[in-house]
């Protein structure tokens, strides 16, 4: 493929960059899902369990009905049932958010209901009927630099663009996102103002759920394409990283999605040029960023400017405020 | 709609009814689950049960499962309590399981009343020292210990991998016939393997007697001195704690370190109990540290409860594995821990408020206005 076009495509610069948005993409869709919750307060650690069904039920409906973009709505869908599983306990019962997230990963997650419904269905060492390929003509792809990088993508890489951008004007520009930020923010404030504090920590934990699913079908449709027990191998996790690392913007999200999927990407890039360099080096660089990041906003001040939800992870109910 | 009140106080009966109950309405759901989906229901519990708790074989497997779930479950149980959501259990496990194996690989060769102590300490060393990290930062800098814990998680399990697999590591074996086909960690010299006791057949593994002893000395801690009376009271107010002049800062460094400790002497017996050297990927597949937190909150964060909620489920994840394969359904376990915990959660809203139907209130209303 891109070996051919030689030269400056074949620049490891250009390889890694390719590779970032590959692997970057499914963390950008689990991540803005993240961000719809935590920006409504609603903290969900079922990242990972979310994707996993949705990987798998995306996966399974393409070998059913064989149509890739309904097979993206299934996969949506399984990830917004796990996430009202989610929401009904924390919401409604109050429960715990980070109990119920880490239940969620455990009752979804791999030797969860994500391997009980991949081998009951049977879909382990099948190969995918179909897959999402580029979209653009093979002589579009050779392009210098951008080639590889921008148009040798799938479907799901541009809608994701798509999804960022509808996301940052959704919350920034419209009067629905101003009432997510103020039921993130101040949850009491914006009852007496007359929003519905329930309805929206729903809507935006089921939406997140969603996005988790479509990410997680991005492995099983277009990366591997194919189902083995927890594929997503931690992406999950990542993405929750990445919400912070991103200030809960859209837009950061975008770049920091690409960033971490660089990393995760780097050492076998390296590796197949004779680099040796050991993977877990630069696996373990996103991680440990993300704390960094995360202590240089938890002074009030900063966190105020910068974003982070004023009542994320609180429940709330009215008579106890 | 239900009211929803809160309740002055919570009726002890249903703190015993709620996870009874839990357990059995998550049979109830995974029943029709299994039948939906064409498994006998019957017949797949009946051979959970028999693999997880008859038979002497099973319940010693049992043993070796709850093991580092009794250590991950008080971990998560005591800083939970504090309000001190350390979900780095996981991590703080497998930097025990580096430093314990690291104290037993150098103290092997004295006798084992000397190296199995060190191997405790030098577990709960590197379980603490990682747990601090999270801790100091929320001490200090207000840092949410929640997702530090959670990204040290994933630190520590990757220098796991580098230390057995990408390195020439003091803990990786670079001698042996099958190191130089498949990268291993060095075996622990015989003076390093944990005894265990022998009750008639059943064979209780040295970590979990520890574990036990452990609990015990924690409730003892948490009911009993003014220690634990201070962390629970910044645990239900931070506010009153710090009127009341209670050093909030220590409280979180020591509880948070004595909660990475407990989890550090999970890892340490993972290396002296059971595998006998320090092994990345067994470490990393069984998520001991994620699991501890649902036994903690099962347990409503009680250390005797938590000790047979990881007995129980101990069983349950045994059973998963000693069933693997085409004629059971894989995955069940992790649902039926799953449900078990949605039930218990949402239990927890019986304990602490109270549910109201308005309909009888009107009634009575009427009543008092004839």
């Amino acid at each position: 493929m891109i070996l051919a076009a030689g030269g400056i495509n074949n620049s490891i610069v250009v390889v890694v960059l390719a590779s970032a948005v590959v692997y970057g993409t499914p963390l950008l869709y689990a991540a803005l899902g993240e961000l719809l919750a935590e920006r409504a307060g609603v903290l969900n650690l079922g990242v990972e369990g979310m994707m996993l069904v949705g990987a798998v039920m995306g996966f399974w409906a393409v070998q059913r009905i064989g149509n890739l973009a309904l097979s993206i709505a299934v996969a949506a869908l399984a990830g917004a049932a796990m996430a009202l599983i989610h929401a009904f306990l924390v919401v409604t019962l109050r429960a715990n958010q980070i109990v119920s997230g880490l239940a969620l990963t455990i009752f979804a997650g791999a030797a969860g209901l994500s391997s009980y419904l991949g081998n009951d269905l049977n879909l382990a060492d099948q190969p995918a009927r179909h897959a999402f390929a580029a979209v653009f003509p093979h002589s579009w792809q050779t392009t210098p630099v951008i080639g590889p990088i921008l148009l040798q993508q799938t479907w799901l890489v541009y809608a994701s663009w798509v999804c960022v951008a509808l996301v940052a004007l959704y919350l920034n520009r419209t009067r629905l996102g101003l009432n997510v930020r103020a039921v993130g923010e101040s949850p009491a404030a914006a009852d007496a103002m007359g929003i519905d504090v329930t309805r929206y920590r729903y809507l935006h934990t089921i939406a997140g759920g969603a996005f988790a699913g479509v990410g997680g079908a991005t492995f099983s449709l277009a990366i591997t394409p194919s189902w083995v027990d927890g594929l997503t191998s931690g992406a999950g996790w990542i993405a929750i990283a990445l919400v912070i690392f991103a200030f809960w913007r859209p837009t950061l999200c975008l770049v920091g999605a690409y960033f971490f999927g660089a990393f995760s990407g780097l050492p076998f890039t390296l590796q197949s040029r004779g680099v040796t360099i050991a993977p877990e080096l630069t696996q373990a660089l996103p991680y440990v960023m993300t704390i960094v990041v995360l202590v240089l906003v938890s002074s009030a001040g900063a966190r105020r400017r910068l974003g982070a939800p004023g009542a994320l992870g609180t429940p709330y109910v009215r008579e106890e405020r | 709609m239900i009211r929803i009140e809160r309740r002055l106080e919570q009726p002890r009966w249903l703190t015993i009814a709620v996870p009874i109950g839990s357990v059995v309405v998550a049979v109830g759901v995974m029943t029709i689950v299994l039948l939906v989906t064409h498994h006998p229901p019957g017949h797949t519990f009946r051979r959970l049960v028999d693999a997880a708790f008859v038979g002497q074989d099973d319940l010693n497997n049992t043993f070796v499962s709850a093991t580092p779930l009794v250590f991950t479950g008080l971990c998560a149980a005591i800083a939970f309590r504090m309000q001190l959501f350390n979900i780095g259990g996981e991590g703080q496990l497998y930097a025990g399981a580096i430093v314990g194996a690291a104290a037993g690989l150098v103290l092997g060769n004295h006798s084992g009343w000397l190296s199995v102590p060190a191997m405790i300490a030098a577990g709960a060393a590197g379980g603490a020292a990682l747990a601090l990290i999270p801790a100091l930062l929320r001490a200090f800098l207000a840092t949410n210990e929640i997702i530090t814990s959670l990204m040290l998680n994933y630190v520590a399990a990757l220098v796991l991998d580098y230390l057995i697999f990408d390195s020439q590591s003091y803990w990786r074996d670079t001698s042996s016939a099958t190191a130089k086909v498949f990268p291993q960690g060095k075996n622990l010299p015989a003076a390093a393997n944990w005894p265990a006791a022998h009750l008639g057949g059943i064979v209780l593994p040295f970590g979990f007697l520890v574990a036990v002893v452990l609990a015990v000395l924690l409730w003892v801690l948490y009911s009993r001195t003014r220690f634990g009376f201070e962390v629970q009271v910044i645990g239900d107010s931070p506010r009153a704690a710090s009127y009341a002049g209670m050093r909030t800062r220590r409280k979180v460094l020591a509880v948070m370190g004595l909660s990475g400790a407990l989890a550090g002497i999970g890892g340490a017996s993972q290396d002296g109990d059971f595998r006998h050297t320090l092994d990345p990927r067994g470490l990393s597949a069984a998520g001991y540290g994620y699991a501890g937190i649902v036994i903690a909150a099962l347990g409503r964060y009680n250390p005797f409860a938590v000790v047979v909620i990881a007995f129980l489920i101990g069983g349950l994840q045994n059973a998963g594995y000693t069933l693997q394969g085409a004629d059971f359904p894989s995955g069940l376990v992790g649902v039926m821990q799953g449900l078990i915990l949605f039930c218990a959660l949402g239990g927890e809203l019986l304990i602490r408020y109270r549910l109201r139907l308005p309909r009888r209130r009107r009634v009575e209303a009427a009543e008092v206005v004839a």
